[in-house]
Order: structure tokens, then sequence, then C-alpha cells
């Protein structure tokens, strides 16, 4: 059963290949390999600390692996429960697989492994260089990988088989569609509170000495266990009584015993529910909508575009806000403004009794950069993927009198004044928070409106490159190969816009220092006119290339 | 009203259409036959403006659907075979897209998404999103949307694919009283008696060339044979041995 869908990854690569994926393979695997190595790099060296301190260090290694894995396990059950939804009830090939003479087990089997592998290989990737730092750090030996994949394995295998039965039994009860729109607000709704809850309790304070006054609840809390009947613990036993020395068993037997048991459980559960949930799947999702405030109110704002204008910038807004894979994004969305807002607000800068002038404004400029990149990844969630999803639709748009400059006008604006509104409002709010001078928030204000303008340009015309006609779900394009290389030139852009602007701001600073008056010189006037040069690039060349690409565009 | 120069699409090595030639007259409804892969549905999609020639052109009235794409598109209502539309839109508002495309708006639209859905009798359905409808629906819901703007020139693939009875009796009326005021329509079809009963006049097409066109009669004498339906003509000029082949083998089935 899974043999198609093997095949047609076998095909597409083989495509890739022949027309000339071989770049798209080095960039994947550069990539790849900087973030394992940042990840290997990071651990290596708390875990070789760790290693130098007496009596507890075995303790914390193994406490940071057990804490590392349960927050595993967490991702691992969501995403899983989400994955199985699409697999188990929504997936394209299941009307052919019901209604043909397979075995329930068989389907059960076919479809666990297609959702195991589609949750966990983000998880089992980032596993690799952590089981690895631990392996050189401790000593592991040649047969280390064999004990860290014989426990990890199973480990897998059980918040995918809990993962599927808890969708089967939410799609007895509700309709599969409105299980998804439900799904991805609770788990984006999950992810954001935790972050704000990881960020309020501000870790940061837990590495001040006065948090060590008490080390033997400390040495208590590290020796205890999460829980004796998590997999994240048996997974930590076997591991470090491996790296130990001593070789315990017993938490391999738990995990390959317990997800064996899982399995059958799981299949049993299928066998009864699955039939009358892949009815209940079937169902549409919400019917009737109101569409007045759409019409209304905005048609009358817009009427200036002129009728086929207007009409887009409608239709893509009330598409926008009618799928909730899209809207609940901004939950999160929400939640990483207000860490960071939060983060600015919580710098030490205004603990001594001189307000460090120097540290706020290059803190305020370097802002610049980070804003940037907060604006790079909004884009890349809700601009990149503009161009794909119209994919279906094109045979109606090329086949009227639309321009396709009109289309990518529509697409431009629509994703640009929010993420201008956002703009501005962190920037001018952290600029308001760190007391910026009126220089660096001129600056910092007229900087970021240039990069929105190109972010948005870069994000539209990456998203035409790299378009991902046959994605149903747009939260998985911005993912994809196109994505990466967008995040990757948007990254460029920023460095090279801060390296420019850095000139201009030294001045300041240093007349500031001297305690002189600004002097406008030649050289800052060039550096600004660069900066808007090197912008008004970045948003042109883009947008013509978007142009000419959806132009090709063949259906 | 629309005429077919020399028209070619190469698919990489693969010539999907192969220097087509072909006049349909204003006021005439032209059926497209062909057996599947002859290059029916590209060449439909470079009428309609959505694939680009790789040689020839298409012209709707006077205008060049490359070099003046906005005026020839503005007379011209597509529908094609697979019924994609924004799901999240609901019958009416996807009409009301559909008409601002063509820069219409106001009370007209109004009354004619009114109209219209009425006919297609989705008018209980206008305020539902698409994504409820059922596969007919949203056939009757496209054809809708190709009527919106008042074409002059109608270029349709399979459009009886989902349609009930009553509504491919109703688009066939639709069609005759279309081409009775002077409009222009062409259509491809698998229903040969639909084909045979409807169209004036007939283009056949088999790998990417046309092999015979014009009216039954003027078939029937191309091909010499006598006084013999569609479907028989049909399968002289393509090949009847697959026909042959294909009974065989659901023969051999039983």
């Amino acid at each position: 059963m899974l043999q198609p869908k093997w095949r047609t990854a076998l095909t597409r690569a083989r495509q890739d290949r022949a027309s000339g994926g071989a770049g798209k393979l080095v960039v994947l695997a550069v990539v790849g390999l900087a973030f394992w190595a940042a990840v290997f790099g990071v651990l290596f060296r708390v875990l070789r600390y760790f290693r130098g301190v007496q009596e507890i260090g075995a303790l914390l290694a193994g406490k940071l692996l057990s804490l590392a894995l349960l927050s595993f396990v967490s991702v691992l059950l969501l995403s899983n429960v989400i994955t199985a939804l699409s697999s188990f009830f929504l997936a394209k090939d299941l009307d052919l697989l019901v209604s043909s003479p397979v075995d329930q087990v068989r389907l059960y089997l076919a479809k666990l492994g297609e959702t195991l592998l589609h949750s966990s290989w983000m998880v089992a990737l980032m596993a690799v260089p952590i089981f690895t730092a631990y392996a050189v750090v401790y000593h592991g030996g040649v047969l280390f990988p064999l004990v860290a994949a014989g426990s990890f394995l199973p480990f897998l295998v059980l918040p995918a088989v809990l993962g599927s039965a808890a969708t089967l039994i939410l799609v007895n009860v509700f309709p599969a569609r409105r299980t998804r729109d439900l799904l991805s607000i609770i788990a984006l709704g999950a992810a954001a509170g935790v972050i704000l809850l990881f960020r309020i309790i501000r870790p940061e304070q837990l590495a001040r000495p006065e948090g060590f006054r008490n080390l033997l609840d400390f040495i208590t809390v590290l020796r205890a266990p999460a829980s004796p009947l998590l997999p994240s613990d048996w997974v930590t036993k076997a591991v470090m009584g491996y790296l130990g020395g001593k070789m315990d068993w017993l938490p391999l037997y738990l995990l390959w015993s317990t997800a064996g048991a899982a399995v059958v459980l799981g299949a049993l559960v299928h066998g009864r529910l699955y039939h009358t949930g892949f009815t209940r799947a079937q169902e549409g999702a919400e019917r009737f909508v109101r569409g007045g405030i759409w019409s209304g109110a905005l048609g009358r704002l817009l009427r200036p575009l002129g009728a086929s204008r207007r009409e887009f910038v409608i239709k893509d807004l009330k598409l926008f806000f009618r799928d909730t894979t899209q809207w609940s994004q901004l939950i999160l969305l929400a939640a990483l403004l207000l860490v960071y807002l939060f983060n600015i607000r919580a710098l030490p800068l205004f603990r001594g009794e001189q307000v460090p002038f120097y540290l706020v404004s290059i803190v305020s400029f370097l802002n610049l950069g980070l804003a940037g990149f907060v604006l790079a990844s909004i884009a890349a969630r809700f601009i990149f993927p503009a161009v794909s999803l119209e994919g279906r639709q094109m045979w109606l748009l090329r086949s009227s009198p639309l321009e396709l400059r009109a289309l990518l006008w529509s697409k431009y604006w629509v994703g640009t004044v929010p993420l201008l509104v956002l703009a501005l409002a962190i920037t001018i709010l952290t600029n308001v928070i760190l007391k910026a001078s009126p220089f660096m928030m001129a600056v910092g204000i007229g900087t970021i409106v240039l990069l929105t303008l190109a972010i948005s340009a870069l994000a539209l015309g990456f998203g035409a490159l790299y378009p991902q006609f046959e994605t149903e779900n747009a939260a998985q394009i911005p993912t994809s190969f196109g994505g990466l290389v967008f995040m990757m030139a948007t990254i460029a852009l920023l460095a090279l816009v801060i390296v420019i602007e850095s000139v201009p701001v030294y001045r300041y600073l240093r007349a500031a220092f001297d305690q002189e008056p600004l002097r406008i010189s030649a050289l800052m006037i060039v550096a600004f006119l660069l900066v808007i040069g090197v912008c008004v690039t970045a948003t042109v060349v883009p947008l013509r290339v978007a142009l000419r690409k959806i132009e090709q565009f063949e259906f | 009203m629309i005429k077919l120069e020399g028209l070619t699409k190469d698919y990489g090595s693969f010539r999907a259409v192969d220097d087509v030639t072909l006049h349909v007259p204003k006021g005439a409804l032209y059926g497209f036959l062909g057996p599947n892969g002859a290059g029916k549905t590209t060449t439909l999609r470079m009428i309609a403006g959505i694939l680009r020639p790789t040689a020839g052109r298409v012209l709707i009235g006077d205008d060049d659907v490359i070099r003046q794409p906005m005026a020839a598109k503005a007379r011209l209502g597509f529908i094609p075979d697979r019924p994609f539309v924004y799901e999240k839109l609901t019958g009416a508002e996807f009409l009301r897209f559909v008409a601002g495309l063509y820069g219409q708006d106001g009370q007209l639209v109004e009354r004619r998404i009114d109209e219209l859905l009425d006919v297609f009798e989705l008018s209980s359905w206008k305020n539902e999103l698409v994504e409820s409808y059922s596969h007919g629906m949203r056939q009757k819901l496209i054809i809708s949307s190709a009527l919106i703007h008042r074409p002059e020139v109608i270029v349709v693939d399979e459009p009886m694919v989902g349609l009930d009875p009553r509504a491919a009796r109703l688009l066939k009326d639709l069609f005759k009283g279309f081409v009775g005021r002077g409009g222009t329509v062409l259509m491809s079809t698998h229903t040969l008696e639909i084909a045979e009963a409807l169209c004036d006049r007939i283009a056949i097409i088999q790998g990417g060339k046309i092999v015979a066109a014009g009216t039954m009669a003027e078939l029937r004498a191309q091909t010499a044979s006598g006084n013999i339906g569609l479907e028989d003509l049909f399968l002289r000029l393509t090949g009847g041995v697959e026909a042959k082949e294909l009974a065989a083998v659901l023969e051999g089935g039983r």
C-alpha cells in the first residue's frame, strides 16, 4: 500500500536530479549540516562542562536528555494527531484503499507507518546530533548507535499509535474537517502558551548564583525521574546506563513490549472505530458564512481600486480568514511578538545609575536585523505561499482579462500592508521601550519600511520561482526548498543593509561620544542612498521575476 | 469568430498539438471530438489563453489571444473539464469575483448572479461555501461563471461530465439559445449523440492533428462513408481497431 508513495518519491527525486536539482541538494545538505553542527556544538560544550562537574555531572546530563526527549514526546503527540487526520481520513488514496478488499490490519499498519514517517522525521533528524554529542562526550563506542536507535525507534512508535488513536476518537465525535480546524487552533494555541510561559518564568534567572542556594534539593530533583511511566525516561535510562558502563536491559524491554502492545491495541481500536470515523470524515465543514462585512465596508473602502483589483483583494482576505490552518498561525505570531517585546523590556540596560546611551543605540540598531528576521518569517508563512495557492484556479485567472500585473499587485499589497503595520509597530515600540534617540528612531523607521517592502517582494518572487501547486495545506508551503532559499536571501539582504548602515550609525555614535553636534557627511548620505538602492532593487527585481514566471506558468 | 492558424504545442519533445488550422464561424455550435490524449484539452486551453502555443496563433474575432489578450479574453467564456474553484467562497461570492475579473460590478452583476443561480437551480446554495457543493453543482457554478460577463464566444471542455439529465438538457437548450442569438460555441465532448444532435459542424482531432472537419454531410463525403452515424464515422477516422480490442478484452473478462 505504501509502494505508490515510495515510487512517487523516487520518481520525483529522479526528476529533480534530471532538471538540475543537484544545486538544491547541495543547499539543503549545507543548511542541514550547519544546523546539525550547531546543535552538536552547543550540546558538546554543555555536556563536556557537565562531565567536569563532580557528583551531579552525569545526573545533569541524564536530566537534560530526559527533558529533550520529553519535549520530543509532546511535539510528536501533537504532530501525530494532526498527521493521522490527513493520512487516515483525508488522504486522496483512501477511497481506493477502503473500497478494495484490503485487510483492516494491513491498512492500519500502512497508514500508521505513513503517519509515523511524516510526523517523526524532523524529530529523528534532530535526535542525531544530540545522541552523537552524548556518544562523543561519554565515549559511547561503536555499539552506541545500535543502543540509541534500538531505544529511539519504539519511542517514536508510541506517540504515533497514541496520536492516531486520539484522532480516530476525535473524528468519531466531530467531522474530520472540523477536527482539523479545531486541532490546528489547539496545537498553535498550546505552542503559543508554552512559549509565553517559558519566557515569563525568565529562565535566565536560573543562571544567577543565588539560584543554586539549595544544592541538596537540586540533587533530589535531578535524581527523581519525570515519571517512571514515561517512555522518554526509559530511553534516558537505557542510553545513560549504557554510557555509564552499566547496561540496563529493562528500559529496552519496556520500550519494545509497550510499543508492540500499543500497535496491537491500536489495531483493535482501529478495527472497531475506523469505518464510522471514515464515514463521518466525508461530511463537509461549515456551510454558511457571513459575507456582509466583506462586500459592505471593505468593498466601499476599496472602491477606488476598480472592480478587478477590489474583488481580488476581497477574495484573498476572505480565503485567508476562512482557512483555519492559515489564520490560526496568527496566534503563534502574536505570542512570538509578545516574547520579542518582553525580551527587549527584560534587557538589563537600565539597571545602573547612568543610562548607557551607546548600548541602547547599538541594541536599537541591531534590533533592525532581528525585526527584519521576524518579518521574513512572517512573510514566509503568509506571502510566500500566495502564488502557489492560486495554482488550481489559474485556469480562471488566465482565461479572464485580468492582467497578471494586477494579480501580483493585489498579492503584494494584501501581504505588505499588514506586514508594514507590524514592522512599524515593532520598531516604534522597541525604540520607545529602549528610549532610543530621535536619530535612531528615524533610521529605524526608514530602514524597516524599506526592508518590509523588499521582504514582501522577495517572498512573492521566490514563491513564484518555487511554486507548490499540488500542496493543499498552505502551512506546508513555507517549509519547502523555495522557502529555505527565500529565508537565506532575506538574511543576506538584512546583513547587507546592516553593514552599510553601520557607517552612518557609527558616525552618529562617535559624534555623541565626542559631545559634538552630528554633521551629515557625504559618506553618510552615500550610505543611506546605497541602502535605499539595495532595498528598491530587492523590491523591483523579485516582482519583475515573479511576473515573468507567472506569465510562463502552464497548467 | 474563432480562428486557429497553424496552432502547435510541444511539451519537451512531445508534440501535443500539431499545426492545427480551424475556423469556427460566428453563430456556430462547433463540436471538437477526438480520442483521449488527442490534444483537445490542450487546444482549448490555448484558445482560452491559459497555455502559450509553441507556434501559430489564435484569433477571437479580430483579436489575437497572445497579442491582444485583454480584448480577446473579454469576449470569451471558458468552461474547463475539471471544476477547481475557491473552496472557501460561496457560490454568489465566486460569481461576483469572476464578474470583477471582467471589470463588472454593481446592481447589474447582482441581478445577473441571481438570474444564473436561479437558472441552474443553485439559488438555495447561493450563500454556502463551494466546499460543500457536489461535483455537478460545481460544474453548474463554473458554467454560470463563464456566462456572467455575457461573452460572445464560449469554449467548453466536456460540459456534460457530472451534470444530471435535467442540467444536461438545460445546458443543451442554453447553448442552442446562445448560438441562436449570434453567439459562438466550441465544445469538446465524448458524448457523440450530443455532438451529432447539437453541433452544426464537427472537427475530429487525433494525434494532435485535425483529421476531418465540416458538417456531418461533409464528414461523410470526406471519408467516403454512406449514411452512417457520427459514432461509426468517429471510429473510422480515429481507428476502430482500438474499440474492437477493448470489446475483446471486456468479452474475455466475462
